[in-house]
């Protein structure tokens, strides 16, 4: 066990070395040249290489990776070139909202992809099955950037259900102002987890269902329900967990696009901003801390799933 | 867990975990979609959808030659027209017909989504068959780098890169096909792993068959419905992906059509011309729906389970 945690940390040390780089690179080795950005297109030649001087950009490429990494180590991501703002505190502000959005959806989705699938799991290839599978499968299909300008249609401008686009509420000024404000992108995010942990859960259940030890509690005399519950539920909620947390990656594309779409300052908000005024240091920090937080996410779920089930753990 | 997709060893070193997660991503339509039933007929609904994908294609290549109003003519006497006789689908706010901006538009989503598969099979299927069929060192390295690749959330890595680099449509196809070769490759070498120890590989090497032969000639075959079936679930992956890019406005730029960039287009003028996006919306779910229910059904129907390493 301890073998295996720290074969893991080893791994995790070493994508987290190759993220830094790749990240590092990305920005450096595209084209683009930030003083132009900084000082126009029509500054003279002195001033930009006074700039590139102070930036650091005419050290070896290798130096610049080890100044820029001693910089993010101790927390500090550089500054806008736009707003001036440092880049760690554009990410403060925006993360939370990424944050809340992944885990309303992820409320809105357990429950019903779990109760889908039991129903269905219950009598495989009967109607309820049949109808729930069905629709599922179409909903692979609707990714965020179809279903949210549908949803807003049908339920901002339509129904008035939910607010429309640039409608979006801090926290602070007031929580149900909020959650309602968050309300249509996070059931738009819901959507594929949805669709993903049904599937999963309903195949796992049916394979399980057929495994000896049910039939055993069955012939005990247990009745369905608490079979289902008991027995069958319980080893496949784990596989269900990982589902949840390997998702995040497109979780995070999905609410990108929302954020696009209802104007609300996420990350992906400033992301394509920060992309469409070529700020460059703002754009690096972004795409860090996502891949960074997306593997330490996976790197948590896979910890957790080695303690809860030790046979993962036994290569 | 019952991911029979991709038989990826159950969390081997590295990011195995983040390559289910891939897994769950590009493979959305067949992840963990084990059927107990055996092999079925391929079922009218198959067909229909294989017809549905077969028009589009045609339909775009021949785009010329159709009956088409232009998809960049601005006719200024018909601006945001809902549908009608002469503009099946109705007109965009600059007068455009919105029928011919879609089939003109399947042309980017279809060149990126088949081409970005293609370049991902060339780099990530070659590599697999061979890490595959040779194992050994040159595995080790290979398999090790598709995990450290994996691990990186790729999304963020296209967006910064198409950002950076440029957005004409072979660059977002390189750059999406690199995105797609570290799951392509452990898709074929998870396949050739599993006929590189049978008899008839065996025999054949006994026959005195160069290595080139044996992977070409025994190998190649046997692994291409596995690659086949789950090359259009990728190809679907990759159109999701082309679209939420271009709805960010990162993708290929407007005055050319594509279903991502109208969808964008049209999302300001949601309270009035809901039909904007509607068109490019459906024209998308149709196309994925068809593309996610063919590949499915030819991995039910080869039985492309590959078996668990």
């Amino acid at each position: 066990m301890t073998k295996y945690i720290a074969k893991r940390l080893v791994a995790l040390v070493v994508i987290l070395f190759f993220i830094s780089l790749g990240t590092f690179f990305l920005v450096h080795i595209l084209p683009g040249d930030p003083t132009v950005t900084i000082l126009g297109p029509n500054d003279n030649a002195q001033n930009r290489a006074i700039l590139l001087h102070q930036l650091g950009l005419n050290k070896p490429l290798w130096d610049q990776y080890l100044i820029w990494i001693g910089h993010v180590l101790s927390g500090n991501l550089g500054q806008s070139y736009v707003t001036h703002q440092t880049v760690t505190s554009v990410i403060a502000d925006a993360f939370p909202i990424d944050i809340e959005l992944i885990v309303i959806s992820q409320l809105i989705a357990f429950p019903i992809a779990i109760v889908l699938a039991l129903f269905a799991a219950r009598r495989p290839n009967k109607a309820f099955d049949k109808v729930a599978t069905t629709t599922t499968f179409a909903g692979l299909a609707l990714p965020p950037f179809i279903v949210a300008p549908l949803m807003v249609i049908v339920f901002s401008i339509h129904f008035h259900v939910f607010p429309g686009p640039a409608s979006y509420v801090p926290i602070s000024q007031g929580f149900w102002t909020n959650i309602d404000s968050m309300l249509l992108p996070s059931i738009v995010l819901a959507i594929g987890p949805i669709v993903i942990y049904y599937r999963l859960l309903r195949n796992d259940l049916i394979a399980t269902l057929q495994e000896e030890f049910i039939t055993m509690a069955r012939s005990k005399g247990m009745t369905d329900r608490r079979v289902l519950l008991k027995h069958a539920f319980r080893p496949s909620s784990i596989s269900l967990l990982a589902s949840a947390g390997i998702n995040i990656a497109s979780l995070i594309t999905g609410a990108f696009v929302v954020e696009f779409l209802l104007q609300m300052p996420g990350l992906g908000y400033e992301l394509v901003n920060a992309i469409d005024q070529r700020d460059y240091l703002v754009v690096q920090g972004i795409v860090l801390v996502v891949a960074v937080a997306v593997v330490i996410i996976n790197f948590i779920v896979d910890f957790f799933f080695s303690v809860v089930d030790p046979r993962i753990a036994r290569d | 867990m019952t991911d029979r997709l991709v038989p990826v060893e159950p969390l081997q070193v590295g990011a195995s975990v983040s390559i289910r997660a891939v897994d769950a991503d590009v493979g959305g339509a067949a992840a963990a979609y084990t059927e107990v039933v055996g092999k079925k007929k391929l079922g009218w609904f198959f067909w229909a959808c294989a017809a549905w994908i077969a028009l589009v294609i045609l339909a775009a290549i021949f785009a010329n030659l159709l009956p088409l109003k232009n998809p960049l003519f601005q006719d200024y006497n018909a601006l945001n027209k809902g549908p009608s006789s002469s503009h099946l689908l109705g007109t965009d706010d600059l007068g455009r017909d919105i029928f011919s901006r879609i089939i003109y538009g399947a042309r980017v989503s279809l060149v990126i989504g088949f081409g970005a598969i293609l370049i991902g099979l060339a780099i990530g299927g070659t590599l697999g068959i061979m890490s595959g069929y040779l194992r050994g060192k040159f595995d080790t390295v290979t398999n090790s780098a598709s995990y450290v690749l994996l691990a990186y959330p790729a999304i963020v890595a296209i967006i910064a890169i198409v950002a950076f680099w440029g957005n004409a449509w072979w660059q977002i196809t390189l750059i999406l096909g690199v995105a797609a070769s570290p799951l392509l490759y452990r898709v074929v070498r998870a396949s050739t792993l599993s006929y590189s120890t049978r008899e008839f590989v065996m025999s054949a090497r006994a026959l005195g068959a160069s290595n080139g032969r044996i992977l070409v000639k025994e190998i190649l075959p046997n692994v291409l419905p596995a690659i086949a079936s789950f090359s259009l679930i990728g190809v679907a992956t990759v159109i999701v992906l082309e679209g939420s890019l271009a709805f960010l406005g990162l993708s290929v730029q407007p005055p050319t059509p594509s279903w991502g960039n109208m969808i964008n287009e049209g999302r300001t003028e949601l309270t009035t011309d809901p039909w904007l996006v509607l068109f490019p919306a459906l024209a998308i779910f149709l196309f994925l729906l068809a593309l996610n229910f063919v590949g499915d059904r030819l991995r039910q129907h080869f039985d492309v389970t590959v078996g668990r390493l």
